[in-house]
């Protein structure tokens, strides 16, 4: 037992040393145990930590380090075999595991340092991305900006309006210390102030506009920075003590109509430009951004756009009053026309009416005159009254017919009737009055001329008699000559006639009339003046003519309302003339005289259908007579035999009564029918029925109011003829 | 010839004869032309209505002649009846009697009345005969197929 006290510890010097490499030791296994558990902790705790497999590793080093120093404690004291081998063992466990891991890592740390590369490449990709959002955002406003002025500025007509707001809109969103529109005068030599943004009355100066500096605005259709001290910039006294802010001047192209051709687009062909200029505020050293110049340069274009529609609406709507004056205007002038018209249509049937009348009766009175026994010196001055007052109602009638004519309200008496007759009878009018001028008239109708015709017989008269007048008139010698034939198709179509489309048919055929004497003549030029109403072409022996100047105008209507035309050649003065008409005549199917042993049924034309007579007569056959008389004219005939049937059948609806003076009392019948109808137009006319034609009876028939009297015996045509007058006139005509 | 044309000459014969003979005038001509279509046998009609007038105003005359006392003015209103009638038909012969007998009415003739009642019923009878056989040709013409010419002078 000798070295039983080797086993006592020893705790000499070394004692201190070995007690702080305990502790250590000790510590060191502590940390190491625990710095896996807190890995381990922290990576659960974390989503993505990949490399995991790796962290295992680590951990298992780490412990194992750990078990190592915590053996090595037991290391320090005399330790059993089993603690060495323990020892040893956990030695080499983690000599393998670290040299697993450091062989790990060699992988694994260049891609965590990549990962701190791509963490700041992001960081600035996301810095980048900011400040490009930043300048989105101030591009999307200045455009709703935009939007808006434009709004403003389009929302309005008014050119006022416009300008004003643009101005004001403008000032607002890009906050302005200033804006103001220069126009150009209406010379076109200066621009003047017409529009500030603060100052309220411009004070109207004017600047040339050859500066080069507005020159050289006008010639780019840019915003350009201009200088703030030139005199489109110098609007009022600098009031900071810094720079004034920075202007810029744009031009604004003034539009017109004309401007916009189809292929040709306004910038190449405006010329005249108004001039906006922008200030910012003094002292604030802002500068103009782009974004903010292209708002400038499209609001211009806006306003250049907005201010010629109000120009092109302010034209317009002068345009429109304009119209509306005038339809007023016209409006007017058509009532009036329409007035006068109606007041002398007024005036010329009243005429018609009131002239005709006294007219009537004086021709009728003086040539039953005529009929009477005068003296010659008396006889002389009853045939010129008569003459006078004869051409006194022509000269009615034919400004009637005229003034009917002019309106269009003429129509033609269309009728079946005998040419040649017409052409005869108007020779033989006109014959007594050549032959006292001793001036040959000639007649030559065509072979192929038809006889009967479909025309206005009346009137186709009245326009061959005026003609042939005329030539009678104006010849103080040589001959006459009427020529009438068929118009082939070829003479038709005359380049004298310019207006003349004659349309040939199977029922028609034109009628061509010459007519050509060798007397004054006209002058070529005074030929167009003929038909002008109440003009004479003035000759020297105008002093004979007796016409009213309407008979040329008149025919020329007739003519054409014939579907003719009519036209006067003339040499010239001394050279004779010609006058020529050519009118559209219906064909007749009559061929030859009406056949003597033909039913007259043509000549019995109703002449006054449905007319109500009335007949008292006593004597039965007589009755019957008269009324088989007046129904032959188409009248409605009812018969009474005794004056009181007479009184109790008559009314209103009857216009005549036609008595029968052989009845006893006949002339009481009369009587007691004025009685009866107190009203001069509700009375029937009476017509008396006698058989004494003198005066004594007529006087008496005058005396009790008879409208008329008949001899007896008297024929359909007489019948006919009094009943005509009677009808027309109601005044007292004795046909006797 | 043509049977028609022969009773159609024969009627205008009748006719001519008529007018020169003076029993009929220009007023008959008027009557026949009132006769159309539409009034076929107007102058018929008005004929008879003649005949049976004037036969009862010769009737009325006759008795008012054998009256006592003569009222000459009922002859005269007859006579002028009788007249008018005959002047409405174109019998000129009976009007001109009729004439007559009114002078000799105003005159208060009896004598020159009564002779002219026979004169009136003499004419009277003739120109009823006559107008009868007219008549007569006319239906003739008509029956064989022919027309009625007119006017006829």
């Amino acid at each position: 037992m000798e070295s039983c006290n080797c086993i006592e510890p020893q705790w000499p010097a070394e004692e201190l040393l070995m007690k702080y490499q305990y502790i250590s030791d000790f510590f060191i296994a502590l940390a190491y145990f625990s710095i896996p558990l807190e890995l381990i902790y922290f990576v659960k705790k974390s989503a993505v930590f990949p490399y995991r497999w790796v962290l295992v590793q680590f951990g298992a080093f780490i412990v194992l380090c750990g078990a190592t120093h915590l053996i090595s404690l037991w290391t320090f004291s005399m330790h059993s075999r089993t603690v060495a081998v323990v020892m040893t063992t956990a030695k080499v466990l983690t000599a393998a595991v670290s040299c697993a891991t450091a062989l790990m890592l060699v992988h694994i740390i260049p891609d965590l340092l990549s990962v701190k590369t791509r963490e700041l490449f992001l960081k600035n990709k996301a810095a980048e991305l900011d400040r490009e959002m930043g300048l989105i955002r101030t591009q999307e406003e200045t455009g709703r900006h935009v939007r808006m002025l434009t709004h403003e500025i389009r929302s309005t007509l008014d050119r006022h309006t416009i300008l004003k707001t643009t101005l004001v809109e403008l000032g607002r969103t890009l906050a302005l210390e200033e804006c103001a529109l220069w126009m150009p005068t209406r010379t076109g030599l200066e621009l003047q102030l017409s529009y500030t943004l603060h100052q309220q009355n411009p004070v109207g100066y004017t600047v040339p506009i050859q500066l080069p500096v507005i020159n050289q605005v006008f010639s780019s259709n840019h915003a350009l920075k201009i200088s703030p001290n030139s005199p489109v910039a110098r609007l009022r006294p600098l009031s900071g003590k810094y720079m004034p802010g920075e202007v810029v001047a744009v031009r604004v192209p003034l539009l017109h109509l004309s401007n916009f051709q189809i292929n040709d687009w306004p910038e190449l062909s405006t010329r005249r430009y108004a001039l906006m200029v922008l200030m910012l505020p003094s002292d604030s050293a802002r500068q103009w951004h782009i974004h903010e110049l292209e708002l400038v340069e499209v609001v211009a274009d806006q306003v250049a756009v907005a201010l010629s529609h109000a120009a092109i609406l302010e034209e317009s709507m002068r345009a429109r009053d304009l119209l509306m004056e005038q339809n007023v205007a016209l409006d007017h002038a058509s009532r009036e026309a329409e007035t006068t018209i109606r007041a002398r249509n007024d005036f010329l049937a009243v005429m018609n009416h009131e002239m005709r009348t006294p007219m009537h009766a004086v021709i009728a009175l003086s040539s039953l005159l005529q009929e009477t026994e005068l003296t010659p010196e008396q006889r002389l001055m009853v045939e010129t009254i008569l003459k006078s007052s004869n051409l006194l109602a022509t000269l009615i009638n034919d400004v009637l017919d005229l003034s009917k004519l002019e309106d269009g309200s003429l129509r033609l008496d269309l009728g079946s009737f005998n040419l040649h007759t017409v052409f005869r009878e108007v020779l033989n009018l006109i014959k007594p009055i050549a032959s006292v001028k001793k001036l040959p008239v000639t007649l030559n109708l065509a072979q192929d001329l038809p006889i009967y015709a479909i025309g206005d017989e009346k009137r186709l008269m009245q326009t061959i008699l005026n003609i042939v007048g005329n030539a009678v008139k104006f010849s103080k010698e040589g001959s006459i000559s009427i020529t009438a034939a068929v118009a082939k198709s070829e003479s038709l179509r005359d380049s004298r006639a310019p207006g003349f489309f004659p349309v040939l048919s199977d029922n028609h055929f034109y009628l061509r009339v010459q007519v050509k004497d060798a007397g004054q003549g006209i002058n070529p030029q005074d030929i167009p003046k003929l038909f002008t109403k109440f003009v004479h072409t003035q000759t020297l022996a105008t002093r004979n003519s007796s016409g009213s100047g309407l008979g040329l105008a008149i025919c020329k209507r007739f003519v054409n309302l014939m579907g003719g035309h009519f036209w006067i050649e003339s040499e010239g003065l001394g050279k004779g003339c010609m006058a020529i008409f050519i009118v559209k005549l219906g064909i007749s199917e009559k061929t030859s005289e009406s056949n003597p042993f033909l039913p007259k049924a043509n000549h019995g034309q109703t002449a006054f259908p449905g007319l109500k007579v009335l007949v008292l007569d006593e004597n039965g056959v007589s009755r019957m007579v008269t009324k088989g008389l007046l129904v032959q004219l188409g009248c409605d005939v009812t018969t009474v035999s005794s004056r009181d049937e007479c009184l109790h059948v008559v009314s209103q609806d009857h216009k005549v009564v036609c008595i029968d003076l052989c009845m006893p009392d006949g002339f009481e019948a009369a009587a007691r029918l004025h009685e009866k109808f107190t009203k001069h137009h509700e009375r029937p006319l009476i017509v008396a029925l006698t058989g004494n034609t003198d005066k004594v009876t007529k006087e008496n028939c005058m005396r009790i109011g008879m409208d008329g009297v008949i001899s007896k015996p008297f024929s359909v045509d007489k019948m006919r003829s009094v009943l005509s007058d009677l009808l027309e006139h109601r005044v007292l005509f004795e046909a006797m | 010839m043509d049977s028609v044309v022969l009773l159609q000459r024969q009627l205008v014969d009748y006719t001519a004869q008529l007018f020169n003979e003076g029993f009929l005038d220009d007023q008959f001509n008027q009557l026949q032309q009132l006769q159309d279509e539409s009034n076929p046998d107007f102058v018929v009609e008005v004929v008879t209505l003649f005949f049976e007038d004037s036969e009862r105003l010769l009737n009325e005359l006759a008795k008012a002649l054998e009256q006592q006392s003569i009222d000459y003015r009922k002859i005269d209103a007859h006579v002028h009846q009788l007249k008018g009638s005959s002047s409405s038909i174109g019998a000129q012969r009976v009007q001109k009697v009729c004439i007559a007998f009114r002078n000799y009415c105003e005159e208060r003739n009896i004598e020159g009345c009564q002779k002219c009642l026979q004169q009136v019923k003499n004419e009277y009878s003739l120109v009823k005969t006559k107008l009868e056989t007219l008549f007569k040709l006319e239906q003739q013409v008509l029956a064989a197929g022919g027309s009625i010419p007119w006017p006829m002078q």
